[in-house]
């Protein structure tokens, strides 16, 4: 049994783990907030969101603070399987390897 | 992808949890700071306290907590008791966040994100629910139960506001809230108790926080 097979490949990136670090503990996360939080770029951190999204593991939500738009994240249920479940992989690895 | 690599990342998911939930900048040289302020106000107060005992007799403390105002020597007494508690919390503000600000740039975190954004809002609730009331008080001429109000409501907002910052806040909460109780029943002693409970808890508070989290690391 070879417990690598269970690591999840999309959270191979830290920044799209980082994300679902943050969205597992807080219910809405706006973009802003993410991006300071783990401390990329624009670009990057847009990049990286539209793969989770793609994949169902996030939601969006495009709302209005005022006039600006103010666009927030949440994890799914699915999400919240596969982070959980690339957190018992790791685990396992490391029991694994002692 | 080795062993090491696998507890980093662990470690990493770890640490990005805890920053997006609590604001972990907030200083312990901040609470010596707001502490000491603490103490001088109440040393001021004091003073003012025992010069107008001196001159005019029985002060309102020990009036079961009333007092028929009205004499202006009394509304004059409260002004001034007001504006060295405006001028405490003032320098307790700006040691506090000056410290606070400090250590944020020291481990190079934003001073104000979500978390910092959650802790002011949930300190902020029960803190001006507690200042309308005390307003009320002070209105109605309850003098004797400003400063058991004060340690009671600041408590409450503490223990509100610990689950976004320091866990260990919550104990400074629960002591507020206690020594605010206490207070309650001895109103005579309200000085004695407010330079307990926003001078030494906080200097305490602070020295532990800085012994555990911000002294600098000992070549030991």
């Amino acid at each position: 049994m070879n417990p690598i097979e269970n690591l999840n490949k999309l959270f191979e990136s830290r920044i799209r783990l980082g994300v679902m670090s943050v969205l597992m503990v807080s219910e809405e996360v706006s973009f802003n907030d993410l991006k300071a939080m783990l401390d990329v770029t624009d670009g990057n951190l847009a990049s990286h969101l539209s793969t989770l999204e793609e994949n169902a593991y996030i939601k969006v939500h495009k709302g209005f603070v005022g006039r600006k738009t103010n666009t927030t994240y949440s994890i799914t249920k699915a999400g919240e399987k596969a982070f959980k479940g690339h957190l018992a992989a790791l685990e396992a690895m490391i029991k694994f390897t002692q | 992808m080795n062993e090491q690599q696998h507890l980093d990342t662990l470690k990493d998911i770890k640490r990005i949890m805890e920053r997006s939930t609590r604001f972990m900048s907030l200083s312990g040289l901040g609470g010596v700071g707001a502490g000491l302020s603490g103490l001088i106000g109440a040393w001021f107060a004091h003073g003012i306290l025992e010069d107008y005992r001196a001159s005019a007799g029985s002060p309102f403390l020990y009036n079961g907590g009333h007092y028929e105002s009205g004499s202006p020597d009394v509304n004059l007494l409260v002004l001034k008791l007001l504006l060295i508690a405006a001028a405490v919390l003032a320098g307790a503000l700006t040691t506090g966040s000056y410290f606070t600000w400090r250590k944020a740039r020291q481990q190079g975190l934003p001073i104000w994100d979500a978390t910092a954004r959650k802790v002011v809002i949930n300190l902020a609730v029960p803190l001006v629910a507690g200042g309308f009331f005390i307003l009320g008080m002070i209105y109605n001429g309850f003098y004797g139960f400003i400063a058991p109000a004060c340690l009671v409501f600041y408590g409450l907002a503490l223990i509100n506001a610990s689950k976004f910052t320091m866990p260990e806040l919550r104990y400074v909460g629960f002591t507020e809230c206690l020594l605010g109780i206490i207070a309650t029943f001895l109103l005579g002693y309200g000085l004695f108790f407010w330079a307990l409970g926003f001078g030494l808890v906080h200097i305490l508070y602070g020295v532990i926080m800085w012994w555990k989290y911000e002294r600098a690391p000992q070549a030991a």
